[in-house]
């Protein structure tokens, strides 16, 4: 259904679709995260995460992917007054700025790897890359789409808010993203 | 409602179903033989009662409405009723009022069943791919396949599992609880009668599941003593040229001494199979599923894994003079 | 007027009938009907894996049937009736209905409607080809005779599939991991499936239909929805744990890597429990709408038998743990979830309540919808009291894992869901095909299987509570269990020749039957409005709603005291609404068919097998090109518009 149609609600309709899909994505970080929470306080050998992990190396990337969010609510604004360059350059910047996360996160784990801290360590290393595995997956995904915009803007008509694939949803996806890496963050690396 | 009005229901109630067998059978969870079992039935027993009953009115509901609704053909079209909230809440209410009256002494239940144990006679059992394993720690003594116990004793089981997630259960004498790897969970369970009583493991834990099989030898307490007086004595020594020594040559020379303890014969073994030093004190091998009886001996050490597949026992091609031999030392193991 | 699919990598013309038209499909009533008989087809093949179990159990210490393809059989059964059989057929009803039920022209996301049947065709292709392509073994360390299976590996650690039984140590080869993968892909398809529903709902409701005028089917529809979208993702992430720790050596569930066995049960029930309700709703939403058509009553209590739905999705995430009262979880936890279980037992209770009193006072047709809509209240009652003595905790430590709760839930789930999903067959059979079958038929139907169901599964609450454990190969003779285990066997095959008469009715009918007018049962929805079968864009012209169960009230008058009238002119209307719909002013513009789901779908299997031979050079190209086709067809699906000339 295309966005002029009436909707029952009021809001659009593909909104709504990327708001249910995000709830369902919420209970898997959840479920994730209860399970790193789980673990994490357990008499465990080998490696533990706390013992590796790097608050301001972490907190560097954490803030990229923060500025990343920004780009994107600027990309939108740049659609909004319909300044297609515009738009394109601010996607393109988050692109970067979530694949600096996703190399800062590779980095971060062939360090571990390095120090003797592997997926099979233990069960708190097995869910601390599960997790964290699973969130770089969604941004390396993200990263994706932000292209495929970019690719996209340059058929005719350049970017709309009316085609299925739109801004407006990688926007909404992007900072889900983004937020549950807050949580992550917190979780993880800031209450040990 | 008194004890002997429940008794009189519940054996008229299950009657019928008892009718063809004559006779309790060994897992007839209807027939407890103990504290544990008993309170469960004494609990369950009242709710399958008004479970019943409420089942009698719906489906009575159901029938006469349809006998009394039914089309007769004629052209009044029924009254559009959409709803009625009185009887909303009553429908509401009632059931909420009868589970919260089933529901305490289901609390209660559950915590009495479960306090920790305290000072019953001390078992710790351990789930094997596809047998129990019984040590009894205050006696020294290990055992498998049967447990037994004296008449009238509590016994505290300390349960884990060496392997996958079994589930210890003798319907007889109570409920049933899993055993699981890395982790201790207990049992309590006491039997008030003689007698012999069956249970299964009722956890999938694989091709062996339906042949992890139980029995639990309840004895008078002199009979206990006797049975713990002989088990912790050495195994039977036999007499040299007898087919139970040729028996005691092959169990050491054909491998069986890296899996099977004998006290003073394979103290070293891996003890990954069942203690055989008394097996012949015990009726049943193979988890329980098989006999001690020369038949399922012989069927049994021809070829485990046709037996019981996935089994840890190899086929070990033996012959079947070996295999006579083998039962003769088997059968000594008093 | 031939649709065409545009954009992309594809630019053809694509006719309206024939083989890739079907493949092509964008149209919800189509996409229904491929849930529907692939779910059937998966439906008689789990049968017949039912009827060599019922073999095999017929005799104690029967040799009919090895250990190894028991465990299959058995593990296969489960797995194929709940995942490719009640949950595509609760699918089909969703997605042919619920359009027309809410006066819409089609769903929110066509193409995303197809990707999730593509989706589950994949997770069924992959779950069934574990009988050919994968491999099992003994336990690290045991041995197998010479002949274990001749049914080949299929998966076999019960639906469950609890480690550490179904880790790397105790299930080696693939058995396992083709069931992962295969139901982590239909689980996908099932999540793509709820988005596009819960919108739908949500969103595409005729003018006027506030949620409180929809149907009951429309809300059990998206309680289900929510229940899909917050549970799949748990099962998913059990399931990838579960994988990690065959493949990648990690100990989540291993207790000697500082595991816990116990935290996959958790993460199952999770997902296993909301699950149960997934499976029971929908024919609680099918049946809420046949007993007020053959009763000619309205639905008793509308708002008390939505609200229950809707408790008892919220409830059906607290009561997880009754699965596991005797995993050893402690006293407490297990007081409280049989409090929880015991208060879900309520508004379960309330629908019951009222779908009786809505028959009560009525004028009852026993047509054969109606029959079956009986026989699940007769049926889930039963069922439904078994499930609360299941929550009286101590109790359940002699029922669980028994017979008793296999009786438990093939009541609920087969004297449940099937009898109220054979009732919306019958019922929506002319709407769906413009005929009518045969009744008589279809009443033998009713009567055979409804003797042989309960013939099959009514003993087996005493044979569990005689000591008979569930999945064994087999059991001792002379405990009493082998007159019921033989009665229950003959039931399965009545049960067996009960559905070579309805198929006989289908096929026979769906050609040869009777034409049927558009609203053959004087109904109150909808969708019998419009003609049968419906035109593609369902409605010519979308209707305005006035009140709940609006049809009924554009043919008839009802006065303050409930006493109803039929309109003189309620023909007329119904005539002047067929024209209407036949012929609209101007035909609606309908979404084109699209090559992108199906190529998608391919993808994903591909991608699928992929991991399951992933230590081979085959399995790697297979994930390469796997992902490739995915992200090509997800680019193409977006460049490509929905509709033609949009």
């Amino acid at each position: 259904m295309t966005a002029h149609t009436e909707t029952s609600t009021g809001i659009d309709t593909r909104k709504l679709g990327m708001w249910a899909f995000l709830s369902s994505e919420a209970l898997f970080f959840g479920a994730l995260i209860t399970n790193y929470l789980l673990f994490k306080g357990r008499d465990l050998q080998g490696i533990h995460p706390r013992e590796l992990l790097n608050i301001p190396f972490t907190s560097v990337s954490s803030f990229v992917l923060l500025m990343s969010s920004l780009t994107m609510v600027l990309a939108h604004a740049a659609l909004t007054r319909d300044n297609q360059r515009a738009a394109r350059g601010w996607l393109l910047a988050t692109a970067a700025l979530g694949a600096t996360f996703v190399g800062g996160q590779v980095y971060e784990f062939s360090n571990f790897y390095k120090e003797g801290m592997t997926l099979s360590t233990n069960p708190a290393s097995s869910s601390f890359f599960v997790l964290t595995g699973f969130h770089g997956a969604h941004v390396t995904i993200g990263v994706l789409l932000l292209l495929s915009l970019v690719g996209l803007s340059f058929r005719r008509g350049g970017l709309t808010f009316e085609h299925g694939l739109n801004l407006e949803l990688v926007g909404l996806y992007w900072h889900f993203v983004d937020i549950v890496w807050i949580v992550i963050f917190t979780v993880v690396y800031l209450i040990r | 409602m008194n004890r002997p009005i429940r008794r009189a229901l519940l054996a008229a109630l299950f009657a019928l179903l008892l009718a063809a067998c004559g006779q309790v059978t060994p897992m007839d969870s209807f027939a407890p033989a103990g504290p544990e079992a008993h309170r469960i039935l004494n609990l369950s027993t009242p709710v399958f009662i008004i479970a019943g009953v409420i089942f009698l009115l719906v489906e009575a509901a159901i029938v006469f409405a349809v006998w009394k609704f039914r089309d007769r053909g004629d052209d009044l079209e029924p009254t559009q009723i959409h709803g009625n909230t009185r009887l909303e809440l009553l429908w509401t209410i009632i059931p909420a009022l009868i589970l919260a009256g089933v529901a305490i002494p289901t609390v209660k239940a559950v915590i009495d069943l479960t306090t920790r144990p305290g000072d019953g006679m001390e078992v710790k059992v351990t789930g094997h791919q596809w047998w129990f394993e019984f040590q009894y720690p205050n006696h020294d003594i290990t055992t498998a396949n049967v447990l037994v116990i004296p008449v009238g004793t509590p016994v505290d089981l300390e349960m884990t599992s060496a392997d996958v997630v079994h589930s210890f259960w003798v319907p007889r004498l109570a409920g049933k609880r899993d055993v699981i790897p890395g982790q201790t969970t207990y049992l309590k369970l006491q039997a008030d009668e003689i007698g012999e009583y069956w249970g299964q493991c009722a956890e999938f834990c694989g091709l062996g599941h339906a042949n992890m099989r139980i029995r639990v030898q309840v004895v008078s307490q002199e009979d206990f003593d006797a049975w713990v007086a002989d088990q912790r004595q050495p195994a039977v020594e036999p007499a040299n040229g007898t087919p139970a020594a040729a028996g005691k040559d092959l169990f050491l020379n054909k491998g069986c001494t890296s899996c099977h303890v004998i006290d003073g014969v394979s103290d070293t073994a891996q003890a990954a199979a069942p203690n055989l030093t008394h097996i012949a004190s015990r009726d049943v091998i193979a988890g329980a599923s098989l006999n001690f009886t020369e038949d399922d001996l012989k069927a049994w050490l021809a070829n485990p894994p046709a037996m019981k597949p996935g089994s840890y026992m190899p086929n070990l091609h033996l012959s079947s003079d070996d295999i006579d031999s083998l039962i003769a030392y088997l059968e000594a193991l008093k | 007027m031939t649709p065409i699919a545009t954009g992309g990598v594809l630019r053809r013309r694509i006719p309206a009938t024939g083989f890739w038209s079907w493949v092509t499909t964008v149209d919800h009533k189509r996409i229904a009907k491929l849930y529907g008989y692939t779910g059937f087809i998966f439906f008689i093949v789990g049968g017949l894996e039912a009827l060599l179990i019922r073999l095999q159990l017929a005799r104690p210490e029967n040799a009919f049937i090895t250990p190894a393809e028991y465990n299959s059989l058995f593990t296969m059964h489960g797995t194929t009736m709940i995942f490719l059989v009640v949950m595509p057929l609760a699918a089909a009803f969703m997605n042919y209905l619920l359009p027309l039920m809410l006066g819409a022209r089609d769903v929110a996301f066509p193409r995303l409607n197809a990707l999730g049947y593509w989706f589950f065709l994949g997770g069924g292709i992959v779950l069934y080809s574990s009988y050919i392509l994968a491999t099992a073994g003994a336990p690290a360390g045991g041995f197998l005779p010479e002949t274990i299976s001749r049914l080949g590996s299929a998966a076999n650690g019960g639906w469950f599939m609890y480690p550490p039984n179904s880790g790397a140590q105790f299930s080696p080869g693939s058995v396992i991991d083709f069931w992962l993968v295969g139901i982590a892909l239909a689980g996908v398809g099932s999540l793509v499936s709820s988005v596009n529903l819960l919108t739908t709902i949500f969103n595409l409701r005729a003018p006027g239909m506030s949620l409180m005028k929809m149907p009951v089917f429309a809300w059990m529809s998206m309680v289900v929805n929510f229940l899909l979208l917050f549970s799949i993702p748990i099962i998913t992430v059990a399931i990838f744990m579960l994988i990690f720790d065959r493949q990648f050596g990690t100990a989540f569930f291993e207790a000697s890597g500082g595991g816990d066995p116990v935290l996959y049960q958790h993460l199952f029930w999770l997902f296993g429990h909301p699950e149960v309700y997934i499976l029971i709703l929908p024919a609680m939403g099918i049946v809420s709408e046949v007993l007020p058509v053959f009763s000619r009553k309205p639905l008793f209590g509308y708002a008390a038998v939505v609200f229950a739905g809707i408790a008892i999705g919220f409830l059906g995430f607290g009561v997880w743990a009754h699965h596991m009262f005797a995993s050893g979880i402690g006293p407490i936890t297990q007081a409280a979830f049989g409090l929880s279980t015991m208060t879900i037992a309520i508004p379960t209770g309330v629908k019951v309540f009222n779908w009786i009193a809505t028959m009560w006072g009525g004028k009852l047709r026993f047509t054969a919808p109606m029959l079956f809509a009986i026989g699940f209240v007769a049926m889930f009652t039963i069922g439904g009291l078994s499930g609360v003595t299941h929550s009286i905790v101590p109790a359940d430590w002699q029922q669980t894992d028994t017979y008793y709760v296999v009786a438990h839930f093939h009541y609920v789930l087969f004297g449940g869901s099937m009898f109220g999903i054979f009732a919306g067959l019958y019922y929506w059979f002319p709407k769906l095909t413009g005929r009518m079958y045969r009744e008589r038929l279809a009443k033998y139907h009713f009567w055979l299987m409804f003797i042989g169901f309960n013939m099959t599964f009514g003993p087996m609450h005493y044979l569990g509570l005689m000591g008979m454990a569930r999945r064994t190969y087999t059991y001792p003779a002379g405990i009493g269990l082998e007159f019921w285990n033989m009665i229950s066997t003959i039931g399965a095959f009545l049960i067996a020749s009960s559905v070579l008469l309805f198929m006989a009715n289908w096929i026979n009918s769906r050609r040869r039957g009777a034409p049927a007018p558009i609203d053959p049962w004087d109904a109150r929805t909808l969708e019998w409005s419009i003609p049968s079968p419906p035109p593609e864009y369902n409605f010519g012209e979308v209707p305005t709603v006035r009140s709940l169960d609006d049809f009924w009230h554009q043919k008839y008058d009802e006065d303050d005291l409930g006493r109803v009238t039929r309109r003189p002119d309620a023909d007329a209307h119904i005539a002047e609404l067929t024209e209407k719909h036949l012929h609209p002013e101007h035909r609606p513009h309908l979404p084109s068919p699209s090559a992108f789901p199906p190529l998608a779908g391919l993808s994903a299997l591909g991608f699928a097998f992929g991991l399951l031979y992933h230590a081979t050079p085959v399995g790697l190209g297979l994930i390469a090109l796997g992902v490739v086709g995915l992200f090509a067809s997800f680019l193409s699906w977006a460049r490509e518009p929905l509709e033609e000339n949009a």
